[in-house]
């Protein structure tokens, strides 16, 4: 397995052998670079031809009008269509990619995923309800949340479905992962049975926006959209760094994390709930958008290890950036015309997910 | 001092546990024997919290069912029977993790080097590097024991007693090993902690305990120094089989030579 020569490299001659940390250090400072890189990548590519070295400039000194200076026209594109675009794009990568492994930690296990279990289709029924019957039967709760309704109904979706999944295929403290993966097809086939039914009731206008919008995509973004899932996300990651500990010694089996001083059950809660505000989040901006969850976790555990205090950064940094060059391609391919960025992911994603069954035939019996 | 009143474990409908009276002390290894099925590891998990009992259990004079996870995290650590791994970690980062609830009791600075120091304890030098799920079961089971031994390093600690809770743990281990555990044991007891540990080596009990139960049905059928309580008729009644037990010179240490019944 390749995880063997990963452990021959840790092994340095300097006394710490089996010590990762200085490794996904060093990994974590590369993914900051790239992840910048990536930003900028997206700021400049387009239609407009605005140049790298003018937006940084721009950006930093502000409009000086020299040689370099944005035209009006493009200060509009970058900072009005691109900047939302990428902003929305760091922050949805982030919580798939950090949700995927608190997942797959609270679980123990590396198939755990919110799109795969099914946590997205709640999401997404959450969802859909508010964009179908938002002008009509759920009028009320639109008034008294306002913009904050989707991302809210998306939450509770969402939230539904892992409590609903844990309580299932967990018993006396194993979850076992053949009940969990079933269990998350049949709730999710529920939950999109219910989206069908919101899907056959809704109008010609919303049929479309619910089509496009299920495919995921980050063309909708706009700063108003950000500000509202922006403080929901910002903060569900930052509470994940307190629970990285938890989740290390959750390897151990639960019974063990309760021994070592962990409190199991706060630590759940934490997790599930954050992970649904995450996922629901994600979802109600920008739609079905899968594997970043599983794939960003999985590479990064063969490059710096398991442990949660590095992983859970480092998935944040690299789905960021995973999901802006996932965009960035969903932009071009078919360019002026846009692929739904849920496509471009689902096309390098599953592929890999077949890839990781291959390498660990045999995960099911965990 | 550990202490058990009444203790009373039931799982499903069935009574697992019943009644039992337990105490085990600071600077003493309590060793717990009994026939499969008997209730020892059921007992053993009731004692550490990990299951809802009856009756009460306190350690060092505090109601265990009152206690936070992070505080009896520094009274006592838990060797558990069969320890699963859900990801790949280095033996390095696993016993590591004993440090979780941060109360070794040795200082900020020496803590990183007490994975090393915990790995040779157990004779596991050099293997810090390797991979967990790749080592064979015995390698396995000593390096939980060198976890374990981290959480509860300095076997007292601001005065207060902390305590071990082995269950099987030799089971997979070679002669060799099974001496170096019991040996680690006995050298934490030595240093004022206490040590609760279930053994199925009824020679390797008699060797290493100060105090032998006999656990039968879910009680305690006796109690006491091996010595005083492990003859013949105890062998039969508890484990159904017909064994001659010795004594060995010069201090009276009980032997038993397994033969076959028929």
């Amino acid at each position: 397995m390749a995880d063997q020569s990963v452990a021959g490299l840790s092994g340095m001659a300097s006394g710490m052998a089996g010590d990762r940390s200085a490794r996904a250090r060093l990994v974590i400072a590369g993914l900051c670079v790239a992840l910048g890189a990536a930003m900028l990548f997206s700021l400049t590519s387009g239609a407009s031809d605005a140049s790298a070295l003018a937006v940084l400039h721009d950006g930093l000194f502000g409009a000086s009008g020299g040689m370099d200076a944005l035209s009006a026209r493009d200060r509009l594109i970058v900072y009005d269509i691109r900047l939302p675009r990428v902003m929305m794009g760091v922050l949805v990568g982030a919580a798939l990619a950090v949700s995927g492994a608190v997942m797959q930690g609270l679980f123990r296990n590396p198939l755990a995923d919110p799109g795969l279990i099914g946590v997205s289709a709640g999401a997404s029924l959450g969802a859909v309800a508010i964009i179908v019957l938002g002008g009509s039967m759920l009028a009320p709760l639109m008034a008294f949340f306002g913009t904050f309704t989707l991302p809210l109904a998306a939450f509770c979706g969402g939230l539904a479905v892992t409590l609903v999944l844990y309580q299932v295929a967990t018993r006396r403290g194993q979850t076992s992962v053949a009940t969990m993966l079933l269990a998350g097809i049949a709730l999710a086939a529920l939950a999109m049975a219910a989206t069908g039914v919101l899907i056959f009731v809704a109008d010609d206008r919303q049929l479309r926006d619910l089509t496009f919008w299920s495919l995921g995509s980050l063309a909708g973004a706009t700063w108003q959209k950000i500000g509202v899932v922006a403080p929901v996300i910002v903060l569900s990651l930052a509470a994940m760094p307190f629970l990285a500990r938890g989740l290390n010694a959750l390897a151990l089996g639960e019974a063990t994390a309760t021994h070592l001083g962990i409190a199991v059950q706060r630590l759940k809660y934490v997790a599930i709930v954050g992970v649904a505000a995450a996922v629901g989040s994600a979802v109600a901006v920008s739609g079905g958008i899968g594997f970043i969850g599983i794939v960003v976790p999985h590479l990064l555990r063969l490059a710096i290890g398991p442990d949660n205090r590095y992983l859970l950064p480092a998935s944040a940094l690299l789905g960021a950036t995973l999901l802006l060059l996932a965009d960035a391609v969903a932009r071009t391919v078919v360019s002026p015309a846009e692929l739904p960025i849920g496509i471009v992911t689902a096309f390098a994603g599953a592929p890999f997910f077949l890839w990781i069954l291959l390498r660990k035939r045999g995960i099911l019996d965990l | 001092m550990i202490e058990a009143q009444d203790l009373t474990v039931e799982i499903g409908r069935r009574r697992i546990v019943s009644g039992v009276d337990f105490q085990a002390r600071a600077g003493e290894i309590t060793v717990i024997v009994g026939p499969n099925g008997s209730g020892k590891t059921t007992f053993l998990k009731a004692l550490c919290g990990e299951l809802a009992y009856g009756g009460r259990v306190s350690l060092n004079g505090q109601d265990l069912a009152a206690m936070k996870p992070v505080k009896a995290a520094g009274l006592r650590a838990v060797l558990p029977q069969a320890a699963v791994l859900a990801f790949p970690f280095t033996v390095r980062e696993v016993v590591r993790l004993g440090l979780v609830g941060g109360r070794s009791g040795v200082s900020a600075g020496e803590e990183g080097r007490l994975p090393e120091r915990a790995l040779a304890r157990v004779d596991l030098d050099g293997f810090a590097g390797r991979f967990y799920q790749e080592l064979s079961g015995g390698e396995q089971q000593r390096v939980q024991l060198a976890r374990v031994l981290c959480q509860v390093w300095a076997p007292v600690l601001d005065g207060q007693p902390r305590y071990l809770f082995l269950d099987e743990p030799v089971s997979s281990l070679d002669i060799r090993h099974q001496l170096t555990i019991m040996d680690i044991a006995r050298d934490f007891a030595g240093q004022g902690g206490g040590v609760v540990a279930i053994l199925h080596d009824l020679n390797l009990a008699a060797m290493y305990a100060d105090r032998l139960c006999v656990m039968h049905r879910g009680q305690l059928s006796a109690t006491g120094a091996p010595g005083d309580i492990l003859d013949d008729r105890l062998v039969e009644t508890v484990f159904g089989c017909r064994l001659q037990v010795g004594k060995l010179p010069p201090k009276g240490m009980p032997f038993v030579l397994p033969q076959s019944v028929y």
